[in-house]
């Protein structure tokens, strides 16, 4: 679906679904250089099981008019203006890296309009090594070649994809490939410089759920702790055989958790 | 941390696609030698029906096994995915099926393997798709053949029957320009010798049948999408960015983005034409990719030696081998083939019909039949064979003349089949 936000074309998949104001509704928000679809399998499931889906574009991504929206504070803002303008009150978001960032952002900071975040492949602080970033500035190859190599886990490249005949590093590249220069940059460095993420954790109220791939080598699980202990009542599923990009490395274990949670 | 490192091609021609399998731990890639799959439950039975949840429902559309296949191939050529089909020309016909309907044109290379001119000129042409065809040698004659209908670019990486290379970049180029996008047979080049996506292609397939598997035992195809057209951008393809009542108003670009075309193959393609590719037949194509990194340097190694033989023998004419200078593509394919140019190609014998026919019977060691890419080497005379049925004017507007033979050097020892085909040679000078 194709929409307007602050004057600028914007996209959320909604499963072939026309928005019911009667269905609760959850947003999808994607990570660094990534869209809408990198929710495939998972956003699809709740389209057709009876709720509003909006998997959103961020701005700069899919098919969303750029340019990217450059931290996750803004970011937040941009989601509950889409929102706004959908008439959509109150959602659950579930959101993957940088999009789990700005789940908890908009947790905290309208914590009236969320009824639930489930973060995936998250943790905080979410910093990203100098020569990461400073590829992705110059926007090489090599910044790609980092994203899609440490997206998933070690045994990825020799390993089988849960998707028939797909080749998991090929579609991050091709992903990746469609991106306008800098895109990539901006969302590493809005990931690398969200400097509040505690305060909003702290802030957040809503039911909470961390989706962590044991081995995720982006955002490792043994550096959520901190994140852990403000997000009061929080739960925590690591599921063994995933790195970062859970909804494609583990489709139907990260679906589960969040058809339980969100029951 | 240090910088990351993708798998080296001869690693993943080995472990691409597969792990262990976790049922028993096999090592080796088991064939699932099985229809269909059992739901856990009603509920995912039908997430799986609906693409809710990943996994196989039938073996028409998927299958464990031959899911490793692609998954390999489709890294091996870096793409986003692949799917394996029941022959080459199932492939050709997939993709060009996926892309257009009744009212598409194509323009494709007139350099082809006759099964795939025959597929584009006659047999396409009955269900309202056009083709034209166009000398490949120079890149021009495919834009200027391009029409409003226009919805795919065609050729082979290295064409039939004279080896013309296809200068990738500058089709890919005009593609482009048309908003199209470019499809490639890469079967003589397989991924070893050549990577066609980074050379700008969109999407390729192979006839596995030939070098892929390698030991003649196994019909196959595999058709491999780089991810990389944008199908929403070009505005040409509603097939993949418009809802598509046959699979509940999926709009397929919007659902998967660079997996959309891939996602109608196989949930339309495959479901409905049929052509898939059966469990044995991938595993015996994946016991030959396990070594085609090994097989390839030598198919070129034994080729270079023959075709030396071959360029100093008084019987022979015209060798039609890129790697030779005198060959009109000689410097596309220092550019576009720096591992070899395959190890396919044809050459004159002097005498016409009648010494082609002596020289085919002389051999001992070079079978003739009618394919190519085995590891046992192939002869076929085209004029007493696939071809003979034309006469010499008309052979000769297909770039084959009447004394045209063609080679698949293959793994025995090089020498052998030098004496072999000198031996050969005699004989046919004696006619």
């Amino acid at each position: 679906m194709q929409f307007s936000v602050n004057g600028k074309s914007a996209f959320a998949y909604t499963a072939a679904h026309e928005l019911d104001p009667g269905k609760r509704t959850i947003v999808f928000i994607h990570g660094a250089g990534l869209d809408h679809s990198s929710f495939g399998l998972q956003s699809r499931y709740f389209g057709y099981h009876g709720w509003n889906v909006l998997a959103l574009d961020l701005p700069g991504h899919g098919r969303s008019e750029g340019p990217p929206i450059p931290t996750i504070e803004a970011m937040a803002h941009w989601i509950f203006d889409a929102l706004q303008n959908l008439k959509v009150e109150k959602a659950g978001i579930v959101g993957h890296s940088m999009g789990s960032l700005t789940a908890l952002e908009c947790a905290a900071t309208q914590p009236g309009r969320v009824e639930r975040i489930a973060l995936l492949g998250t943790t905080y602080p979410m910093k990203v090594g100098e020569a990461f970033l400073e590829a992705a500035r110059k926007n090489e190859q090599a910044a790609f070649d980092m994203e899609t190599i440490w997206g998933h886990a070690a045994q990825v490249p020799l390993g089988g994809n849960p998707n028939p005949g797909m080749w998991m590093y090929g579609d991050t590249l091709a992903r990746l490939a469609r991106l306008a220069p800098g895109v990539l940059y901006n969302d590493l460095k809005a990931c690398n410089d969200y400097a509040s993420g505690l305060e909003s954790a702290a802030k957040a109220s809503c039911p909470a759920l961390l989706i962590l791939g044991a081995r995720d080598v982006m955002t490792p699980p043994k550096t959520t702790k901190a994140l852990e202990e403000k997000l009061k009542g929080a739960k925590k599923l690591t599921l063994p055989p995933s790195g970062h990009s859970l909804m494609a490395e583990a489709p139907d274990a990260t679906l589960d958790a969040l058809i339980e949670f969100f029951s | 941390m240090a910088a990351p490192k993708y798998p080296g091609f001869d690693t993943l021609a080995l472990h691409a696609g597969q792990s262990p399998d976790p049922a028993t731990g096999s090592r080796a890639v088991p064939i699932y030698q099985t229809t269909s799959y059992v739901f856990r439950d009603t509920e995912h039975a039908a997430s799986l029906f609906n693409m809710e949840r990943a996994g196989h429902v039938y073996s028409r559309i998927s299958n464990p096994t031959v899911a490793v296949l692609e998954e390999r191939i489709a890294a091996l050529e870096g793409g986003v995915g692949a799917i394996a089909t029941a022959s080459g020309q199932a492939a050709l016909h997939l993709a060009v099926a996926t892309l257009m309907g009744a009212g598409g044109h194509i323009v494709a290379s007139s350099s082809l393997y006759g099964g795939s001119h025959n597929l584009l000129g006659y047999t396409l042409k009955r269900f309202g798709i056009e083709t034209t065809f166009v000398s490949p040698r120079n890149p021009e004659n495919f834009r200027k053949e391009i029409k409003s209908n226009t919805r795919l670019l065609f050729g082979e990486t290295l064409g039939n029957p004279g080896l013309d290379v296809l200068d990738i970049p500058a089709v890919a180029a005009i593609a482009h320009q048309a908003k199209i996008p470019l499809l490639v047979d890469a079967t003589f080049t397989t991924p070893y010798l050549m990577k066609p996506f980074e050379l700008g292609a969109d999407l390729l397939y192979h006839s596995a049948t030939k070098f892929l598997g390698g030991h003649g035992v196994a019909i196959g195809g595999v058709l491999v999408d780089s991810g990389r057209f944008d199908w929403e951008a070009s505005g040409k393809f509603a097939v993949l960015t418009a809802p598509y009542e046959g699979f509940h108003g999926m709009d397929f670009e919007e659902e998967s983005g660079t997996r959309a075309f891939l996602l109608r193959a196989r949930r339309e393609g495959l479901r409905d034409f049929g052509a898939c590719m059966a469990p044995m037949t991938a595993f015996q194509i994946l016991q030959g990719v396990e070594t085609l990194h090994l097989r390839m340097p030598r198919h070129v190694e034994s080729t270079r030696k023959v075709v030396d033989f071959l360029k100093n023998n008084k019987q022979v004419g015209l060798i039609g081998y890129p790697e030779l200078p005198d060959h009109p593509d000689h410097e596309l394919a220092k550019k576009l083939l720096p591992k070899g140019a395959g190890a396919v190609f044809s050459f004159d014998i002097k005498g016409g019909r009648p010494a082609g026919k002596a020289f085919i019977e002389a051999l001992r060691v070079f079978s003739h039949l009618a394919n190519v890419g085995d590891a046992k080497s192939l002869v076929i005379h085209p004029a007493t064979t696939t071809h003979y049925r034309m006469s010499d004017a008309d052979l000769k507007k297909s770039g084959i003349a009447a004394g045209t033979v063609r080679l698949s050097i293959g793994l025995e020892d090089p020498q052998d089949l030098i004496e072999d085909l000198d031996r050969a040679l005699k004989a046919a000078s004696k006619i």
